[in-house]
């Protein structure tokens, strides 16, 4: 098997769809440093340069004007136990264009592998993105993953951003989003993430609405059990007539994990406005005994009341 | 199963078949000291007492629910009826202090609310917990799947179409706060019409629910009662009590009387003494007790 097998078997075997050999659906395989594979769709352009030990430069371009019908699957990963993946991602979807990104990665075997994305993305006018970012993770915790995006939004545009814990355990997350928005922009930022053991997320995620009309969610949802830790940074802030923001952040914890949110908002236009809900506590009794008493036991019970926070 | 001595003397004399009768329908059980036959209650409750912070919130309740008998349980707010449903289901918090519980002859006192489920006890809240990415699809089914059975389509759109609710339109939909809460309770009612328990307790079912919901809720105690479900039937309603069997009236914490459910609800309506008059023990047995 050589590395692009190994990378897509170890990707299907995560849990991920079976997309590299449609020919509909664009795609690009690194693991480490080596671009293992690269298909383009018309109206998307994707180059990737390895640019020194580690690291690799990932521009990708979707045309004017230009929807791409099949989501971008970017897979990245690393295979062996220890290891660094440096990806520096330059994201231009252009005016009146429309992508769905699914970066899924792949971290099976990892007991030391550090994986660093720093993006910079810009949505032309009325551009359309949505960014799915989807972890595979082994079962010993050993990831480290530090995401850092700045995103520019030109006026109409639109962005989602989701990120999902799909398999094992956290690690260490650390993100930094922050999104500027122009006139009628809009963007939503969702995570979800389960942590145990000794897991650590750091979540900041900020979104500053400066143009008319703009529009912004940040929405937290983290469940944390065991030792793991996690802290929540929202902050919103809207500068501009009719800018409307809401930050929800929902964190569950159990046995000895702590969690912390931090709610930032501000408001500095008499038109703006900017709601924040944060709730964090051990899962709800409610819930909790309305399971039990269908024969549920505790720990059943609050598996699927976690689960189901997790896909809300 | 309770299996006394004198059974093998009945074994051996002319009625061998009530012994098969037993096994076959684990009904019928053979009176304490021989005195003859008499139905199994599916509830028991004896002297039951509960206190809560130094307050004691249920005291020396004596109550029986058969199979297929709705009982409703009546009373000013306050008087403990919701206490008395959270004790039987042995919620957290509600540990009885005294008295006790027995279902299907087995007192149960010590079991925990998944074990009591299991054993066929189920509880409707009188508001319905929210579960946020829990699709009605999954709720319905929870109950029959803690009990060993499946669930298919048909079973779905049955137990949603019995409340009145049409299946395509709900079932992918989450159980949370985008359903009002008179939807959320026909879903937790056509749960349990799936998880099949042998004792519903509903906590006011009626509360909240408009006129044809509420019918609709009467004709699902109906199906409970069809099925030999026991009922519990805590409510204000007059129009509930009609479904009932028997009634009881509640009245600080303490059995008031047991009856007809119409002259129950009469009495409580027009005759009863609030609890808090201190003559509250002499017109205690002014109706009829079971």
């Amino acid at each position: 098997m050589n590395d692009y097998e190994m990378m897509v078997d170890a990707y299907k075997k995560a849990g991920g769809e079976d997309v590299f050999s449609n020919s509909d659906t664009a795609h690009m395989v690194l693991e480490q440093d080596k671009i293992l594979g690269k298909h383009e769709v018309e109206g998307l352009e994707i180059n990737a340069e390895k640019i020194k030990t580690n690291t690799i430069d990932v521009k990708l371009r979707i045309k004017k004007g230009y929807k791409i019908k099949n989501p971008v699957h970017m897979c990245f990963g690393v295979l062996p136990k220890e290891g660094l993946q440096k990806i520096l991602m330059d994201v231009n979807i252009e005016k009146d264009a429309y992508a769905k990104i699914m970066s899924d990665c792949v971290f099976p075997n990892a007991t030391e592998v550090k994986h660093v994305m720093k993006a910079n993305i810009h949505l032309g006018s009325n551009a359309h993105y949505e960014y799915e970012e989807n972890h595979f993770h082994g079962k010993t915790g050993g990831v480290e993953v530090v995401a850092k995006s700045n995103i520019e939004m030109d006026e109409g545009s639109e962005i989602l951003t989701l990120f999902t814990l799909r398999k094992g355990r956290v690690g260490k997350i650390d993100f930094d989003y922050e999104a500027d928005l122009a006139e009628n922009a809009k963007v939503e930022m969702l995570t979800r993430i389960s942590g145990y053991e000794d897991d650590q997320v750091k979540i900041r995620e900020a979104a500053r609405l400066n143009g008319r009309n703009a529009r912004g969610l940040l929405d937290s949802k983290i469940a944390m059990a065991d030792n793991a830790k996690a802290e929540v940074y929202n902050e919103l802030t809207a500068n501009a007539p009719d800018a409307k923001g809401h930050v929800d952040c929902t964190e569950i914890i159990k046995d000895n994990a702590i969690a912390r949110a931090v709610p930032i908002v501000e408001v500095s236009h008499p038109e703006a406005k900017v709601t924040h809900e944060a709730a964090i506590g051990s899962v709800d009794s409610d819930q909790l005994q309305t399971l039990m008493a269908r024969g549920l036991d505790e720990e059943e019970a609050s598996d699927l009341i976690i689960q189901g926070l997790l896909k809300g | 199963m309770m299996i006394v001595s004198s059974l093998g003397n009945l074994k051996r004399t002319a009625f061998p078949y009530l012994l098969h009768l037993y096994v076959l329908c684990n009904i019928i059980v053979l009176a304490n000291g021989g005195g003859g036959f008499k139905m199994q209650k599916l509830l028991e409750i004896r002297d039951l007492d509960l206190t809560l912070d130094k307050e004691r919130i249920l005291q020396n309740i004596n109550l029986d629910v058969n199979h297929g008998e709705v009982l409703a349980v009546i009373g000013p707010n306050g008087c403990g009826k919701s206490s008395l449903a959270y004790t039987i289901m042995g919620l957290k918090g509600y540990e009885q202090n005294g008295g006790g519980i027995f279902f299907k002859g087995e007192e149960i006192s010590e079991l925990s609310v998944t074990e009591r489920a299991k054993k066929g006890i189920t509880l409707a809240w009188q508001e319905p917990a929210r579960f946020e990415g829990v699709s009605v699809r999954e709720f319905l089914s929870i109950g029959a799947k803690a009990k060993g059975r499946n669930i298919d389509n048909k079973d779905l759109d049955w137990a949603l179409n019995e409340v009145a609710i049409i299946p395509n339109k709900y079932l992918d939909r989450n159980v949370d706060d985008t359903l009002s809460g008179g939807e959320r309770k026909r879903i937790e009612l056509a749960s349990i019409l799936l998880m099949k328990p042998d004792l519903v307790i509903l906590d006011e079912p009626d509360s909240g629910v408009d006129v044809v919901a509420l019918n609709n809720i009467g004709d699902v105690i109906n199906d409970f009662k069809n099925e030999q479900m026991g009922v519990i039937l805590i409510t204000h309603s007059d129009e509930m009590l009609e479904v009932a069997d028997k009634a009881a009236l509640i009245c600080g914490g303490e059995i008031f009387n047991v009856g007809n459910p119409q002259e129950v609800s009469d009495y409580f309506k027009y005759q009863c003494i609030p609890c808090e008059d201190e003559d509250f023990e002499k017109h205690q047995g002014v109706s009829s007790n079971e």
